[in-house]
């Protein structure tokens, strides 16, 4: 199904996503990648604020290329998500309104999902121009000296991305693949 | 004798880390072409309808393909009759990679030290593998490359006893375990045989040679259409969301290796597989 949603998310507007949903994200959303969580992950292990308050937002796994004159932003499409498995349930515990990035996730931030009713959605790999044309505005925000790796606040209209891990738990990498297998025909 | 300034090297460096990262060579955009038509998944071919529109923005607004411009790796095949003048070449290969990467707009995603992990904020240094050939020419292989399919590559240091059927079996695996992170259509570069670190370089290597070409062996070519098809029944597909289209080619390079070993890498490469070769 196709869906319209605003950024941040509501606990509400999030359990009626279901895997699979293709949605069209406009609002504000936050990148962070390796870097920026490994420091987002210290800071909240010393007791400090986050930079930014997760609480309903969507944060993006992404380092954009570098911007040409009067472009908001270069080339931005999703990273591998994994990477940022270790650091995720603590976020998602914090209230992180769902995540963008692309491949697979854990078992624990499944489970994070679930607890939290949260989302998951993948945006196409490798389709980082297409996907620049989504974003209107960008901003570093903090951590200014990691380069592709500050965290960023995007400004996006209709930012396209499918809904992967649902707030039930569903995951469409582990369903969709067995619809197309032939390996035993 | 012929000599070669090492700033014709800078120069035609420069401009292939431009070239790679904003068109895909003919022969990858055919294959995507060919692989649209052939998906059977509606989200499959929706995905690459959007990965051709992908590549019209990235030529008509000048925006790199993919945001991660990759580590800039070269295969440079060296005439013995080439003498390099009026510096160091390992220099002159970096200051085209740094030219190249401020001016071209691209991401810099190179780290100095794996362990401290400071970016050097120039996508330098490069990884550049020398081959020394017959003649007075050098003909130099750019291939960028992005790590969310480099991860996802692995070595295997089989068992002769493990055969044909071990070999197929490890691509297999490699190309299930990678799944959607590989960012799918994929082209799986395969080495197979010399040592550990020859079968990687022969794997990375594949994955320039043009897709739809096969290897002139015939029992390494009947291998490559065998896997390109069993990888097409996994149901991975585009994006990893399912389909039929999971790789666009199996290209693989062997080598002769040792009585008691068959070392295989698999090199897996996303969508984006950039290559470019010029001839000085």
């Amino acid at each position: 199904m196709n869906k319209e949603i605003q950024a941040p998310i509501s606990a509400e507007v999030a359990k009626e996503l279901n895997a699979g949903d293709m949605v069209y994200i406009s609002g504000t959303i936050y990148t962070a990648r390796d870097a920026a969580h490994k420091r987002m992950d210290e800071a909240l292990s010393e007791g400090k604020e986050l930079p930014i308050d997760v609480k309903g937002n969507l944060i993006y796994y992404m380092g954009p290329s570098p911007a040409r004159e009067g472009r908001p932003i270069g080339s931005a499409g999703p990273t591998t998500a994994s990477r940022m498995d270790k650091y995720a349930p603590k976020l998602l515990d914090l209230g992180l309104g769902g995540m963008i990035g692309k491949g697979k996730r854990s078992k624990e931030v499944s489970d994070a999902i679930v607890r939290n009713g949260s989302v998951y959605f993948a945006a196409i790999g490798g389709a980082g121009a297409l996907l620049s044309k989504a974003i209107v505005e960008s901003e570093v925000i903090a951590y200014d000296d990691l380069g592709t790796e500050a965290i960023r606040k995007l400004k996006v209209e209709k930012f396209p991305a499918i809904v992967v891990i649902d707030s039930k738990g569903n995951n469409l990498y582990e369903t969709a693949d067995k619809l197309y297998n032939k390996e035993k025909e | 004798m012929r000599e070669i300034n090492v700033s014709e090297v800078t120069e035609a460096v420069k401009k292939m880390c431009i070239d790679a990262n904003y068109a895909l060579s003919d022969d990858m955009k055919k294959a995507l072409e060919s692989a649209r038509s052939e998906e059977v998944s509606e989200l499959g071919k929706q995905i690459f309808a959007q990965l051709e529109e992908n590549l019209a923005i990235a030529a008509s607004d000048q925006i790199p393909i993919c945001q991660d411009t990759g580590m800039a790796v070269f295969f440079f095949k060296i005439g013995q009759d080439v003498h390099f003048t009026g510096g160091d070449l390992n220099q002159a290969i970096n200051e085209g990679v740094k030219q190249g990467y401020t001016e071209g707009y691209l991401r810099k995603s190179v780290v100095g030290d794996p362990l401290i992990r400071v970016n050097t904020k120039d996508n330098t240094p490069a990884v550049v593998h020398y081959e020394i050939v017959p003649g007075d020419k050098v003909t130099i292989t750019c291939a960028p490359k992005g790590f969310g399919s480099e991860n996802m590559s692995r070595v295997f240091m089989l068992k002769p006893a493990d055969g044909e059927e071990g070999v197929k079996e490890a691509v297999l695996r490699a190309v299930k375990d990678a799944g959607p992170n590989a960012c799918p259509p994929m082209v799986v570069g395969v080495g197979i045989g010399g040592t550990f670190e020859k079968c990687a370089e022969m794997a990375k290597e594949a994955l320039t040679r043009p897709v739809g070409s096969h290897s002139d062996k015939e029992h390494i070519r009947a291998m490559e259409e065998e896997l390109l098809d069993r990888i097409n029944k996994t149901g991975i597909g585009p994006a990893g969301l399912g389909g039929r289209m999971t790789a666009l080619a199996v290209n693989i390079n062997s080598y002769a290796t040792h009585i008691a070993g068959l070392p295989v890498a698999v090199n897996i490469c996303c969508h984006v597989n950039r290559h470019v070769t010029v001839t000085l």
